[in-house]
């Protein structure tokens, strides 16, 4: 076991008014969603003003707060404790309705209904593999910006590969200032004559196995939809930088979530790397359903053995497989500790918090109260 | 084919899906290896450029070309195939216009990374579509190449949009080759030759995700395959001792009885130690009560079932072996 690893004071962060924004990052499967809302419950039972922010359109997590269902807005969350005056609202990113409402907003109505129609703006805003990234970004802003809120836990998109939701304004900006699309909206926009001739020929040529390849009424699509969305994204990339600054200020603090499983910890490793990288401001690793045994004085090689002892005597059956469930048990923490010895070793400065594995889910605020209370028991 | 009678005789194309973190990428390798058992010849395929295939059977990364990864039990060939939807789109304009310097081209000026940005459906129909060619792939002998292809696919929440790419891509394209091209595809996806594979857990979240996900194919006319139960806990218990003890009733004072039997009660431990077991019996019996619950849950999809242990030192390539062996005894392949 390796010894002396910090301990991640998640208390600490959210009673911390400089604290306002909380990243939970990790790959899917790890409670990513449940330990954002707990922290949310958590943080607003201390006297915060906090909104979660999370794109797991699961139900469940709405229903385990009250709600039949969550929507692109804030909605405020009974049932919250706590002397103080704090207050805890939820909502779920609607990256469609986010995209459509940036569109609105930043077009004249004209231009909007060009884009809003075009195929290519549906398929971008309904299945683009970045744009959910990209709208949590824009979200996270908005909510920052209003100033409604004192504390932001944003849950982010189980991604794919880990971080895209911090290559997503940098993807955006390679995806529009990228020579193909100064290419299509090139006739357009083209001042000096000699310019216009040298991008045209190329087009010509690109745009000719395009068209065989896509035919001309989709290429024709393409050009309408890139030039009526390039007037629109300037102040959305502008943004999106500022989003990404804010991220990086002081006032922020990711959490990578993690369970004690060879993928979950890599990737976690992962996320590490990447933040540090990308100078994020780490608070630590939460790792998830430890597994833990009530009876760990009892080691597993000699419950092991002491069931084969029963089981040759044809004695105390019940003993025996009690025994042996036991030593299962055992051989699982021993294996959870060493995935996580792999990760401490590797990175011996970052703070980690365990929590224990429960038997069920968790199905209201009582169950989110817990977890954060065995968030904060470390 | 072998003379044995499997759940998916007929079937060449093996989609596995699954959420995050149920195990998808080592439920596929491990199907791949038994349905390779005794002679036959798979093809694994992995999308989305993890190198998870590599992983699982303990390899360096694995290049964009068909080779040879694994034997199967009994003889048989696994060959694996990481794609990356760049190199299957010059694939593509080569085979089927010749135009491999227009692609290298294209591929400069950054219009895969534009179109894979721009508009998905035209990724996921390459990345079909190659998939698809695999399966449908003839040697000289007019047989096929390949006894089965296993597809390695997105998670579940996305697996209906990534199949269904006629759909995706007719938005976007009503006439022209790519529309050729999908049609082509999903004549494949949609046809009896292929099932939809869903890797669960038993635990409340996947297993709404598999229900979710088996709903949304059949209404996108997807042949849905087996569910898959991965990580199953065996019970060591009595039924008896674990009702009782879902119950709260677990009586510790015979296990007291038995550690003292088996020498573990030294100095007056015995009762400490029984009571922090009967702790752990409760624990496993509620969760065991979990377990019951979803499985009742998955009777409402009616596909077959397949139901895999848990692999007590993690999954390695000895682990992905008795997976397959285990996949084979319950006729899954």
């Amino acid at each position: 076991m390796v010894k002396n690893v910090p301990v991640l004071d998640l208390d600490a962060i959210i009673d911390d008014p400089g604290t306002r924004i909380i990243v939970c990052c990790g790959s899917g499967g790890v409670g990513k969603t449940t330990t954002a809302a707990a922290l949310g419950l958590r943080a607003a039972e201390r006297g915060r003003c906090a909104v979660v922010l999370t794109v797991d359109p699961a139900r469940r997590l709405a229903q385990s707060m009250g709600l039949s269902e969550l929507d692109n807005t804030p909605r405020l969350i009974k049932g919250v404790e706590g002397a103080g005056t704090g207050k805890l609202y939820a909502m779920m990113l609607d990256m469609k309705r986010t995209f459509d409402e940036i569109i609105e907003a930043h077009a004249d109505p004209e231009r909007a209904r060009q884009i809003l129609t075009n195929p290519f703006y549906q398929s971008l805003s309904s299945s683009f593999s970045g744009t959910q990234e990209y709208m949590a970004m824009e979200k996270l802003g908005q909510l920052r910006r209003s100033g409604e809120w004192d504390l932001i836990i944003v849950d982010t998109p189980p991604s794919r590969s880990a971080l895209d939701f911090l290559d997503a304004p940098e993807r955006l900006g390679r995806f529009l200032d990228g020579r193909f699309i100064r290419m299509l909206t090139a006739p357009a926009k083209a001042g000096g004559r000699s310019a216009f001739k040298l991008l045209n020929a190329g087009f010509g040529l690109v745009a000719g196995a395009l068209t065989k390849l896509l035919g001309a009424q989709v290429l024709k699509d393409l050009q309408t939809f890139v030039s009526a969305l390039d007037a629109v994204f300037g102040g959305f990339r502008t943004r999106a930088e500022q989003t990404y600054k804010l991220l990086q200020a002081p006032g922020t603090a990711f959490v990578v979530v993690a369970a004690p499983e060879r993928d979950a910890m890599r990737e976690a490793s992962y996320f590490v790397e990447r933040l540090a990288e990308e100078r994020m401001p780490l608070a630590g690793v939460v790792i998830n359903r430890v597994h833990r045994s009530p009876a760990a004085v009892l080691s597993a090689a000699r419950s092991t053995a002491a069931a084969e002892d029963l089981e040759s005597r044809g004695e105390h059956e019940l003993t025996s497989a009690v025994l042996r469930l036991h030593a299962d048990r055992m051989q699982l923490a021993a294996r959870e500790q060493r995935e996580q010895d792999h990760f401490t070793s590797a990175h011996p400065t970052v703070p980690v918090a365990r929590v224990p594995a429960m038997p069920g889910d968790v199905h209201d605020l009582d169950g989110l109260r817990e977890v954060g209370t065995l968030l904060a028991a470390q | 084919m072998s003379s044995r009678d499997t759940d998916w005789d007929g079937v060449r194309l093996h989609v596995v899906t699954g959420k995050g973190g149920t195990g998808k990428t080592t439920v596929a390798a491990a199907l791949a290896l038994a349905l390779a058992a005794e002679g036959r010849k798979v093809l694994l395929i992995e999308v989305e450029g993890r190198q998870g295939i590599a992983q699982v059977f303990d390899l360096p990364p694995l290049p964009y070309e068909e080779r040879k990864i694994a034997v199967a039990p009994g003889g048989g060939d696994v060959y694996a195939l990481a794609l990356d939807p760049e190199e299957a789109m010059l694939e593509y304009l080569e085979m089927f216009y010749g135009m491999r310097r227009t692609g290298r081209a294209l591929s400069k000026l950054g219009i895969v990374d534009f179109a894979t940005t721009i508009a998905p459906g035209f990724r996921d129909v390459l990345v079909t579509g190659k998939t698809t060619e695999a399966v449908r792939r003839k040697g000289k002998n007019g047989r096929r190449i390949y006894d089965a292809v296993v597809l390695d696919a997105p998670p579940t929440g996305r697996v209906v949009r990534f199949l269904n790419v006629t759909n995706e891509v007719a938005g976007l394209a009503r006439v022209g080759p790519i529309k050729n091209h999908a049609d082509l595809v999903s004549g494949v996806v949609a046809s009896p030759e292929t099932a939809v594979h869903f890797v669960t857990l038993l635990e409340e979240m996947p297993v709404q995700e598999t229900l979710d996900g088996i709903t949304e194919l059949r209404r996108a006319g997807l042949p849905a395959g087996g569910v898959f139960i991965n990580m199953v806990r065996g019970s060591l218990l009595p039924e008896a001792a674990l009702d009782a003890a879902a119950a709260g009733r677990f009586d510790p004072a015979e296990l007291a009885l038995g550690l003292k039997a088996a020498g573990l009660a030294e100095g007056g431990s015995g009762t400490a130690v029984a009571e922090a077991l009967a702790q752990e019996v409760t624990e496993h019996a509620r969760r065991a009560e979990l377990e019951r619950q979803e499985r009742t849950s998955l009777d409402a999809a009616d596909r077959p079932r397949y139901e895999l242990p848990l692999l007590s030192d993690g999954v390695d390539l000895a682990g992905l072996y008795e997976l397959a062996e285990t996949m084979r005894e319950q006729g899954a392949a």
